[in-house]
């Protein structure tokens, strides 16, 4: 599988980073380098293997579904860019 | 007592029990060997008044006689660790400015043990390289040099600064964390210990996320004894991190007798490297031989899978990558892109992220929503998930047949110049960690102990890898390594 740039566009629409037109070629060659290597693994016979999920052989523990702390408005906005009155502010998301 | 920042772990605690030495001396002298070291630039977040703080405390426990191992002894942290109050930035833009209000369960049991926090260490951006080439800090710089060449060398990466830190008696001993070898590669390269635990023995709670089913934290310190006294202290069973192991913490100290007498040491013939240098390959070999002048009993294994690991890991890393990073959206935290008049929220989070995330971050970030995304998942993930179910069972048949521990090289070169690799392409780089990636992908323990000089005289490191969960005894291997290798090499000064 091959990228070319329209799928590198995508791709970095996707994961939502400004890529310019310009440096689309560069990056498409990049992926193309490391999806090369990565094709490596088709050589693998994988049949009939589980793909891990856990790779230690425990349950995830579960604990109650209960409030363990809040009342820390102050805190948890102490780190954004943008608060105001008490909330997180973004541009204009409905028109 | 003179040069008391060169002292390790277990030489300073039995001198402040003994009252020869005060934790505010110890922390003082590091402080004085930081500020002397800006040329390393190994710690990028500097907290002096912390670190006196906590030292005159812990200086009264011991007073007291309430003085657990760590108790007054100065120690470095990975900027990756968040620390309340303190800069924690993961070496990343986007995260300019960020200060937690809360503080990782590692550093707090370390906090709460008495240790003593000097500062933030520099590191790749995210814990995404082999050179601490990515960071935005720019590079921390290892002590070590080519003899008379003054050509500034990599300490390893992604926890490159707590190596450099380390190597140059910063610190006592610097916290680091491993996603595909970034506590071992840098030991290696800096003639220093590192190990990384088994898979949920550290919480990961308060740690920034990369890879969250590979990444473990883990000491990096001047020995082996060192590692279990540090190692100790990290661990342990965290409500807070559900991958976390609910499982007693051994005294691992106390397993260090150096006694390996029939204990079973495999060579994993998959680990002969074509083009590996033979300075490598001679250690190794040395290595295998002291292992078994100490009593062990070294056999030849196989590990069939090893080839596929860098490639597995290269789909599953990203992946998770991509996932975790997804949060730095200059909303919550960190740093926001000026943006246009009439942009919207796709906008910001687009030009918040292209000007936040470096070319390496942004590069495993878009492999990993590519090989996630609808009609490749199967083929990229999926088959990567399988061929880490094969890897694992590589190392349990091996395990299964009495095996008590795995001898390998740590890295397959010494330590590079800083800028030597950026015409490679980026899966150059990414083979730094051949040796160590399927560590991760198993969760197995590893850790690497200094064992020689290249021709160059810079530090070679062999890498031992463990059952899971048994630190204690992989430690116990190590130390008789140690003794065996009696490493003892120290950088010159000339920062």
């Amino acid at each position: 599988m091959s990228i070319d740039q329209s799928t590198a566009a995508k791709v970095a629409k996707l994961a939502r980073i400004k890529v310019e037109d310009d440096a689309l070629p560069a990056l498409a060659s990049e992926f193309n380098t490391i999806l090369g290597f990565i094709e490596q693994l088709n050589e693998v016979d994988v049949e009939g293997v589980e793909p891990m999920v856990s790779v230690t052989p425990m349950r995830l523990k579960r604990r109650q579904d209960v409030v363990t702390d809040g009342n820390q408005q102050d805190k948890v906005l102490s780190n954004a860019p943008d608060a105001r009155e008490g909330f997180f502010a973004v541009p204009k998301v409905v028109e | 007592m003179s040069e008391l920042n060169k002292l390790g772990l277990a030489e300073a605690r039995d001198a402040l029990r003994a009252g020869d030495v005060t934790s505010v001396e110890l922390t003082e002298s590091c402080l004085t060997a930081i500020d002397e070291a800006d040329a390393l630039n190994a710690f990028v977040h500097k907290t002096p008044e912390i670190a006196i703080e906590r030292a005159k405390a812990a200086d009264d426990r011991i007073k007291a006689g309430d003085a657990p191992s760590m108790c007054g002894l100065p120690i470095g942290i990975k900027d990756l660790f968040c620390t309340k109050g303190v800069p924690s930035q993961a070496a990343s833009k986007i995260l300019d400015g960020f200060k937690p209000e809360y503080e990782s369960t590692v550093s707090q049991q370390l906090a709460d043990a008495g240790a003593v926090m000097l500062g933030k260490l520099n590191m790749d951006e995210f814990a995404m390289g082999s050179s601490n080439e990515t960071s935005v800090y720019g590079n921390a710089v290892s002590p070590w040099r080519r003899g008379n060449d003054e050509a500034q060398l990599t300490p390893g990466g992604s926890s490159g600064g707590s190596a450099s830190a380390v190597s140059a008696d910063l610190c006592l001993a610097a916290t680091g964390t491993d996603t595909g070898g970034s506590i071992r590669q840098p030991a290696a390269f800096v003639g220093i210990t590192g190990i990384k635990p088994t898979y949920g023995r550290c919480s990961r709670w308060g740690i920034v996320a990369f890879a969250s089913s590979l990444d473990q934290a883990g000491p990096m310190t001047k020995n082996v004894r060192d590692a279990a006294i540090m190692l100790e202290t990290m661990c342990g069973h965290d409500p807070k991190d559900s991958t976390s192991a609910e499982l007693a913490v051994p005294n691992f100290e106390a397993m260090l007798t150096g006694d390996i007498k029939g204990k079973k040491i495999g060579i994993p013939k998959e680990y002969r490297m074509d083009g590996m240098p033979t300075e490598i390959e001679k250690l190794w070999v040395d290595g295998a031989a002291m292992l078994k002048d100490a009593g062990a009993e070294i056999v030849d294994i196989s590990l069939p899978h090893t080839k596929y690991a860098l490639p597995a890991y290269y789909v599953i890393a990203p992946a998770e990558a991509s996932s975790n990073l997804a949060r730095y959206d200059g909303v919550r935290y960190g740093r926001r892109a000026q943006l246009a008049q009439g942009d919207g929220i796709t906008e910001m989070y687009e030009k918040t992220r292209a000007e936040g995330f470096g070319p390496e971050v942004q590069r495993r970030v878009m492999i990993g929503t590519y090989v996630l995304s609808a009609g490749f998942y199967d083929a990229y993930y999926n088959r990567a998930r399988k061929v880490r179910t094969l890897i694992k069972k590589d190392f349990e048949d091996v395990f299964a047949t009495g095996v008590d521990a795995i001898l390998t090289p740590a890295t397959p070169s010494a330590s590079f110049g800083l800028g030597e690799m950026t015409e490679a392409d980026p899966v150059q780089m990414y083979l730094n960690d051949v040796f160590t990636v399927t560590v991760n992908l198993a969760g197995l323990p590893g850790i690497s102990v200094p064992a020689g000089l290249d021709a160059q005289g810079l530090p070679l490191g062999l890498q031992l890898i463990g059952r899971p969960w048994e630190e204690g005894d992989l430690l116990n291997t190590a130390y008789a390594l140690e003794n065996a290798a009696g490493f003892v090499a120290k950088p010159g000064k000339w920062w």
